[in-house]
């Protein structure tokens, strides 16, 4: 009978675990329904991108405030989660702090958890109130109302109910406070539970902790808050190139070669079997490729790129946040699809383009890459607006008027505008 | 009409056995637009008085495809690049300069991949290299004193990160550079990329070239500086709503040019 706490631990452990990496394996599965393409570029510089982008947070502190408060809540993730190691131990052993033994350093480490613990839970105070109290611009546009909103919210929850079972644990923690080293922050709660039974207030926060961060764990395939993972991926995978490079379209180039070489058999089946591609640019998540379906689930929806973007600051529709919401939620319900269709997409009729993101949104653009610049975690939004205009014009012939005017000037006559191309010299003579 | 100013073509100089140093991009605005022209000229006057050895492609020049590759039609792009690179690479063109970052973005980054590889500057960035061999002289003229803000051009700035050449010549006029809130890498666009030149906007609460407008307005400044064609037109219409007569806009070239008395 004693055993049985420690097979119960085993057991939600496992299930926990097990959880998390099913849904490891979903998301692998979705990004990998993307085009698969080379990743260009020296892996030593993608790495050091990783650590100075990710890793070091360079681009958070570009806005100080959120930056500051980011890199609080951040480090307290990864130091206080060494903790859950003893827990686990614990937890499967039956022995009790396993690392008290170690002396003077666990109450350092403990000690420093729990600051940590107070300043993470002063943060998040703070971005709960910026949402919901000072409510700040880029928190309350349309794209943020429902669901992110309340993800948003759940997310902070979660995080100041997890610090507070840990300085709980700490505080009802009679051993642990005898000892009178490390409990720095929970020295000073403990007299409040004075009287109280101490051992079940002390099991159940311990219970209710790593529970909390189990189900936390597996929250994560379904909320914003994957970014704690994907970062990583994403910034590594990040372009090396120019902000201003566009990609070339391969096929393209083969139908512009076949155009342009008078000696090309049109007929002739090309030699390395290469098949002419089912269409031009992109209308569905399975056209983006998989950086950029990447990208969508490493977006935590701070708005930073809405924000700075032009085109919504003087209130065009343009979101490029909810370009990448839209692509997930798109992707999302692909996944679903394929899932109740024992792995099999069934068509619903419905795609990015259109069911989600409407042309007024993608036209709106001045592709500025104020967006692709303002991503803490090198996020490109911009490149999936461009993709899904390549659909528009290449397939669809649905450019604007203007837009179709300008492109058979540069089509007769070398010029957006209506000059002959022979009068290009003329400014010369004025 | 005033007398020509020398613009050797390269066809030109190739016939005569000369490869000059560098092939002068003029680009669509540089040769059409009425204001952009000035542009053109200023930097021809420039490259003269620094003994450049340039030529233009004059008639063989065609559009980048830019604004076609941005509308996201990537075959008239493709055939437009390809026949500038065939043009260029028949001529062995080796280093561009050009004053529209639009251009300078796409044959800089996107020609690569299509055969067309050359050294692409915008024409800040030679204008400073010039400086720094020698070559030119800039002097304050009538702009020492003045206060003049930059405004970045998304192609330079963001999209390739050059943003200290055309301050630096600012700078060498002995003008007050002021900055505003929103520059370099937070700069706000202009409103005309991405193909946004050649049709309304769709429908918002204000135009972003007014807004940048105002931008530039809060510095207080005599002249707000561009670096390319379509910021100047915009910034231009914004002025002209806001501050007419007050406040010039100026490519770098022209004041540059005009501080010389060329």
């Amino acid at each position: 009978m004693t055993f049985l706490p420690n097979i119960i631990f085993g057991l939600i452990l496992v299930a926990g675990i097990g959880f998390f990496v099913r849904n490891i394996q979903r998301l692998r599965r979705n990004i990998k329904l993307g085009v698969d393409i080379p990743i260009e570029g020296p892996s030593k510089q993608r790495w050091a991108n990783m650590a100075r982008i990710a890793l070091g947070q360079s681009k958070m502190v570009r806005r100080p405030i959120s930056g500051l408060l980011h890199i609080i809540v951040y480090l307290g993730f990864i130091i206080i989660n060494i903790e859950v190691l003893e827990i686990v131990i614990d937890g499967l052993f039956g022995t009790h702090r396993i690392f008290s033994s170690i002396g003077s350093i666990y109450g350092i480490l403990i000690g420093t958890f729990e600051i940590l613990a107070l300043l993470v839970f002063i943060s998040v105070i703070f971005f709960w109130t910026r949402r919901n109290v000072i409510r700040l611009k880029r928190f309350m546009s349309p794209e943020m109302k429902g669901w992110p909103k309340q993800d948003a919210n759940l997310i902070i929850y979660f995080e100041i109910i997890l610090m507070g079972l840990f300085i709980t644990m700490n505080a009802t923690d009679v051993q642990f406070q005898a000892m009178g080293s490390g409990n720095v922050i929970s020295g000073f709660i403990a007299p409040l539970f004075e009287g109280l039974p101490l051992h079940a207030i002390e099991r159940t926060a311990w219970w209710l902790h790593i529970i909390g961060i189990l189900i936390f764990l597996n929250y994560l395939y379904y909320s914003k808050h994957l970014h704690i993972l994907l970062a990583f991926p994403n910034t590594y995978f990040g372009s090396l190139k120019p902000n201003g490079h566009l990609n070339n379209i391969e096929s393209v180039t083969n139908e512009v070669k076949l155009m342009m070489d008078p000696d090309t058999d049109p007929y002739a089946v090309s030699e390395d079997g290469a098949e002419v591609p089912e269409k031009f640019g992109v209308s569905d998540v399975f056209d983006l490729n998989r950086i950029q379906l990447l990208n969508a689930y490493t977006c935590t929806e701070c708005g930073r790129c809405t924000s700075e973007c032009p085109a919504n600051q003087t209130g065009k529709k343009l979101s490029p946040r909810k370009i990448m919401m839209d692509t997930r939620d798109r992707l999302q319900e692909v996944a679903k699809n394929i899932e109740t269709n024992k792995g099999k997409f069934i068509s619903d009729g419905k795609q990015l383009l259109g069911n989600y993101v409407s042309n007024e949104e993608i036209w709106a653009c001045t592709s500025c890459n104020a967006c692709v610049e303002a991503c803490p975690v090198s996020i490109n939004p911009l490149s999936i607006i461009l993709d899904l205009r390549r659909y528009l014009v290449m397939e669809q012939s649905a450019a604007p008027v203007e837009l179709n005017n300008m492109m058979t000037n540069i089509e007769n006559n070398g010029a957006p505008w209506p000059y002959n191309q022979m009068d290009r010299l003329n400014w010369n003579k004025e | 009409m005033k007398e020509a100013l020398k613009v050797p073509t390269i066809a030109e100089l190739q016939a005569q056995g000369i490869s000059p140093e560098v092939l002068f991009w003029v680009g669509c605005a540089g040769s059409f637009d009425d204001r952009a022209k000035k542009i053109t000229k200023a930097l021809v006057k420039i490259m003269h008085s620094a003994k450049v050895s340039f030529a233009v492609l004059g008639t063989e020049e065609s559009c980048t495809g830019d604004p076609a590759k941005r509308a996201g039609n990537e075959f008239l792009f493709q055939m437009q690049a390809v026949t500038n690179i065939e043009v260029m690479n028949l001529y062995k063109v080796k280093k561009i300069v050009t004053a529209c970052p639009h251009c300078f973005n796409t044959i800089k980054n996107e020609y690569p991949s299509l055969g067309g590889r050359y050294e692409v500057v915008h024409h800040t960035q030679f204008l400073k290299s010039l400086l720094e061999d020698g070559r030119l002289t800039i002097e304050g003229g009538q702009f020492r004193g003045k206060r003049i803000t930059f405004h970045d051009p998304c192609y330079l700035g963001r999209a390739n990160n050059i943003y200290e050449a055309p301050r630096e010549l600012i700078k060498k006029l002995d003008a007050q550079l002021v900055e505003m809130k929103k520059s370099r890498r937070n700069g706000l666009c202009c409103g005309a990329g991405g193909a946004q030149m050649f049709k309304d906007a769709e429908p918002g609460n204000k135009d972003i070239n007014i807004e940048r407008t105002e931008q530039a307005l809060e510095t207080k400044p005599d002249i707000i500086a561009a670096g390319c064609p379509f910021c100047n037109t915009m910034m231009t219409d914004g002025v002209k709503n806001k501050a007419e007569g007050q406040v010039k806009v100026k490519d770098v070239a022209e004041m540059i040019a005009e501080a010389k008395d060329l």
